[in-house]
């Protein structure tokens, strides 16, 4: 089974550089089937680990991580940085990596539409989908690195190339952001390295070694990593690459980055900084805490002003990813849990309304809510769809969004309760935006400019979207299936916590 | 110390063995002069010939060099003036191979340049044979007539078009090379002083500058500081560091640019090859001198790569901007060896991170400059803005040059991933965290200019349609570099223990 690990990881790569030198110039169909192929295999493949995945390994175990495997990978001599092939996942891992490869199978169909350098468009994709994975799935601090960074290049490529808009701008920026973060990220794991003693960079490792004579004190080295997970995740005020590179971005690659990348900032706050500086990640509790009520309402804020629709979404990411922050920060088991949930609710929800603004904007070419109106009358299946995800994205019960921030909330409200108020209150914002959203694109006089618009009728457009709202229903009503595998990984981190 | 190096080293014996270990330097100069009388001989034409020629010649030094240490004929020769050790045979590999690298490389440009091909051929030899002396001097005389050897070939090369620009380049080289002499010059001095003798380390208990620095005789700190200083600062024009590095960007811009992918690589290997050396052999027993050292180096390499960086981001020309980010990467350099504290199991992993950095950047910056040739060899330009669209005019150079840059900013998955993460977590462990702080920012500011190299040829739309397709050996020579860049991001491990075998006699 690890070796079916290591597989579902690094197959999309294979599958790269296979559509990168065997598919011909203008093989455009080659391309997308193979990519889809290969995506689909990928997902096989991790649903294949989910079911093998061992739900109740029972007693509390030191190393809560399966399908394992270990290796040297560079040997680097005197200089002590060996760097492992250390790979594994525990039921956050896991989750992240199913998500993952979900969320790939649905950017690589909503790409069938596109039509330029198609070739590369799904190298780039696939590459990228090898980087996300391997930091999902990676145990060694260096190994988690090199794959944090892998993902950069395939993403500037993507916005830059295939977005629209300032895209350049956005592409730059977003790389900009993710390397100072990651620049401060490489200098903290290092000092965390050499501080344990003996030296190491493995993550289970270090879980257990006592931290002494660090050369920086432990707050600073918690500081310098936090700032790089805090730009992905994003929090207020590192949050400004987010809308620019969503709204330039080209539909699916907006799926992915909210989806998925965003998840990588929280899920290395979880793996990272709480599993291995508890303490610190206490002291540090109530700043996250008040950083993730004031990124909730501002975010929630600055959503209702937007007048362009996929910058709302992306401006509902930052308010939404607030949630998962808060979580975090309270570091109880239950609201632990529910910012992991919230991680993969947000991907799923998310996701499926930038999906749906991507049909939109195929058909009327505006994302200026103004200009829409009664679009339910010309594109009802699409509008029900939306209304849907918009629904669960407020926190409808019975939809996955609402389990999610309901355990965020029962856990942190003992601890931190004025910011979780103030979370409370960031529901009723998204409420607000949300509908009126709705109400004023979908709803009210027919536009004669739209009369004529198709509804989402190719087959590549409406398998995704029946995928994700079946994902986001099936939470929303069953959450334990997913939750169970959560709570392995998670009661483990609470435990380092929880005293 | 000592005692160390006597077993390691035994003391060379006879003059025809002590000629032996000179030989790979000599069949590369020998093969120079060979070239200039071949190019009397051969009918025209000849520019291939002349070039087989060269490599052949290389690749006898190379085998000559092998065939020692298979005869396990390590030494410190010529009366300790001169070392056949680990380090000096790591370096002596790694500039044949970066000579016959460029040379391959410069094939298209002397066609088309057409005039004094034997020239440039011999005087690229004659600058190699000199860099390969120099990472096995260890007395100051030998070191500085290695250097002098090694720069006048340059300068010769630098100038070589003879328009404007070149001219300008090679003067400011030459006299910002001259001031520089000086300096190591008074620096040197100083030590002479000191110590009595030029050098830097004996295997028979003679006097030299190590044994003098580590006796410590009261008052002689200041002057030894000094003396510190000014070979640190005259070293710096060679590694392009601040202070001097101002020619870097003229220089970079103006000579032909497969002088300026030897430059580039080999110059700055040789500058850091005799740092290591003086610093390492000579002052590194000075106990006393461990923090001035790493204030010294520190500074340097902070200002150095924030100076580099800055400027570079500013540059619409992409020779120019590899210029200055050239100054920025020697600044990374530095880090290494500020981190002389840093040893680890008694090796010194500042200094093998210097040389395995320095190995990685050979492949990265000649793959950056052969696709920067092949490019310029059609366009004929050098602006980014001219290299709009590239990514689908020229697959093959403008893939390796984005490999490369991406190398160069220290991303995976790229060799110079693991050279950047190799010195910085040897400051690390020298407590120069905030150094290490600095050097991941300038990274940080180093991927814009690197990556809007990348956006111009992948975003832009191409000027026409016309594709270029390098000639074979460039192709050769692009793919080779790319393929060493990615071999030693998955298996850098032969490459690192090379580096740190190389630098064993320093502990």
């Amino acid at each position: 089974m690890e070796g079916l690990l290591i597989f579902a990881v690094f197959f999309p790569a294979v599958a790269a550089a296979v559509v990168m030198i065997v598919v011909p110039r203008e093989g455009n169909g080659e391309a997308k089937w193979l990519a889809l192929a290969a995506t689909l295999m990928t997902l096989g493949c991790t649903i294949v680990l989910a079911v093998a995945f061992d739900r109740n390994p029972g007693e509390m175990q030191t190393n809560p991580f399966q399908f394992e495997s270990q290796g040297t990978w560079i040997d680097a001599g005197t200089a002590g940085f060996d760097v492992q092939f250390h790979m594994g996942v525990d039921g956050l891992g896991l989750t992240m990596v199913v998500l993952t490869a979900f969320l790939f199978v649905i950017a690589t169909l909503i790409s069938f539409g596109i039509e330029m350098r198609t070739k590369e468009y799904f190298f780039w994709l696939l590459a990228l989908e090898t980087g996300v994975l391997g930091v999902f799935t990676s145990l060694d601090l260096l190994m988690f690195f090199v794959f944090w960074e892998v993902e950069l290049l395939p993403m500037y490529m993507l916005i830059s190339v295939w977005g629209s808009g300032r895209k350049e701008y956005s592409a730059i920026k977003f790389v900009l952001y993710t390397i100072a973060g990651s620049a401060l990220m490489l200098a903290g794991f290092l000092v965390l390295g050499f501080s344990a003693s003996p030296t190491t960079f493995d993550m289970v490792a270090l879980r257990g070694a006592p931290i002494d004579d660090a050369l920086l004190p432990l707050w600073a080295i918690f500081g310098l990593i936090f700032v790089a997970f805090a730009v992905k995740l994003p929090m207020f005020p590192l949050h400004t690459w987010l809308p620019d590179a969503h709204t330039d971005a080209p539909t699916a690659v907006s799926v992915i980055l909210a989806g998925v990348l965003l998840k990588m900032g929280g899920y290395g706050i979880l793996r990272i900084l709480v599993s291995l500086m508890p303490e610190t990640a206490e002291d540090y509790g109530v700043w996250m805490a008040t950083f993730a009520a004031i990124s909730i309402i501002y975010g929630a804020i600055l959503t209702i002003r937007q007048k362009d629709l996929k910058r709302l979404v992306a401006y509902s990411s930052v308010s939404h990813m607030g949630y998962v922050l808060l979580g975090i920060a309270a570091l109880g088991h239950v609201s632990l849990n529910g910012a992991a949930l919230q991680m993969f609710t947000h991907g799923t929800i998310t996701g499926l309304l930038f999906l749906m603004v991507g049909v939109i904007y195929d058909r009327t070419h505006t994302r200026d809510i103004d200009q829409m109106s009664g679009l339910a009358h010309t594109m009802p299946l699409a509008a029900t769809v939306m209304i849907i995800a918009g629904l669960a994205s407020l926190g409808l019960p019975a939809l996955s969004g609402f389990v999610a921030e309901l355990m965020v909330f029962l856990g942190s409200f003992d601890k931190y309760t004025v910011p979780t108020i103030f979370a409370v209150i960031g529901i009723l914002l998204s409420a607000g935006y949300i509908t009126w959203m709705v109400q004023r694109v979908f709803f009210g006089e027919r536009d004669q400019r739209w009369a004529a618009l198709p509804d989402a009728n190719h087959w590549w457009e409406r398998v995704p979207m029946a995928a994700l709202v079946l994902v986001i229903v099936a939470v929303g009503i069953y959450p334990s299936f997913i939750v169970d595998v959560l709570d392995t990984g998670m009661v483990n981190i609470a435990a380092g916590v929880v005293r | 110390m000592q005692a160390l190096l006597a077993t390691q080293i035994v003391r060379g014996g006879g003059l025809v063995a002590d000629l032996d270990r000179l030989g790979p330097a000599f069949a590369v100069m020998v093969t120079a002069g060979l070239i200039l009388i071949a190019d009397l001989v051969l009918p025209r034409d000849k520019v291939k010939w002349l070039a087989a020629l060269a490599i052949a010649g290389l690749g006898a030094s190379a085998i000559w060099l092998v065939q020692l240490i298979v005869r396990d004929r390590w030494a410190s020769y010529f009366s300790d003036s001169m070392a056949l050790d680990d380090f000096s045979v790591f370096f002596s590999f790694l500039f044949i191979a970066v000579c016959a690298g460029v040379i391959v490389a410069s094939l298209d440009f002397l066609d088309r340049f057409g005039k004094h091909q034997a020239e440039f051929l011999a005087l690229t030899l004659i600058a190699t044979a000199g860099m390969m002396l120099l990472a096995g001097s260890r007395d100051l005389v030998a070191i500085f007539v290695a250097l002098e050897l090694t720069a006048i070939a340059q300068f010769i090369l630098a100038g070589f078009l003879r328009d404007d620009r070149g001219s300008e380049a090679a003067l400011k080289y030459l006299l910002i090379g001259a001031i520089s002499s000086a300096v190591i010059l008074y620096g040197m001095a100083f030590l002479y002083g000191i110590a009595g003798t030029t050098r830097l380390i004996t295997t028979d208990g003679a006097p030299s500058i190590a044994a003098a620095i580590q006796a410590g005789e009261g008052g002689t700190r200041s002057v030894l500081l000094l003396a510190m200083v000014f070979l640190a600062a005259g070293f710096g024009y060679k590694m392009a560091t601040v202070p001097f590095q101002m020619w870097t960007p003229d220089v970079y811009q103006g000579a032909p640019v497969p002088v300026v992918a030897f430059l580039s690589v080999g110059s700055k290997a040789a500058a850091f090859a005799v740092v290591l050396r003086v610093f390492f052999e000579g002052f590194g027993v000075g106990e006393a001198f461990v923090d001035d050292w790493k204030i010294l180096f520190a500074v340097l390499a902070a200002v150095s790569m924030t100076i580099g960086n800055v400027m570079a981001v500013r540059q619409s020309n992409v020779r120019r901007m590899l210029g200055y980010s050239s100054i920025a990467q020697a600044g990374n350099f530095l880090v290494g060896i500020a981190a002389i504290s840093a040893t680890s199991e008694g090796d010194p992993i500042g200094a093998s991170g210097v040389v395995f950095f320095l190995a990685t950047y050979a492949f990265t910056n000649l793959g950056a400059f052969f696709a920067i040739m092949a490019i310029s060899n059609r366009t004929g330009s050098d602006e980014i803005a001219d290299y709009a669209g590239l990514g689908r005019r020229a697959a093959i150079p403008a893939a390796v040059l984005t490999f490369c840059l991406l190398s160069l900013t220290g991303l995976p998955p790229t060799a110079g991933f693991w050279a950047k993460l190799y010195v910085f977590n040897a400051a690390v462990r020298a407590d120069l965290v905030w150094l290490v702080v600095i050097a991941v920012l300038n990274t940080a500011i180093s991927a814009f200019y690197y990556l809007g190299v990348a956006r111009q040829m992948y975003v832009g739309e191409p000027a026409s349609d016309e594709h270029i397709r390098p000639s074979l050996p460039m192709q050769a020579a692009l793919l080779a570099a790319a393929a060493g860049v990615f071999a030693f991001f998955v298996y850098p491990y032969p490459l690192i223990d090379a580096a740190q075998r190389a630098v064993q006699g320093f502990a």
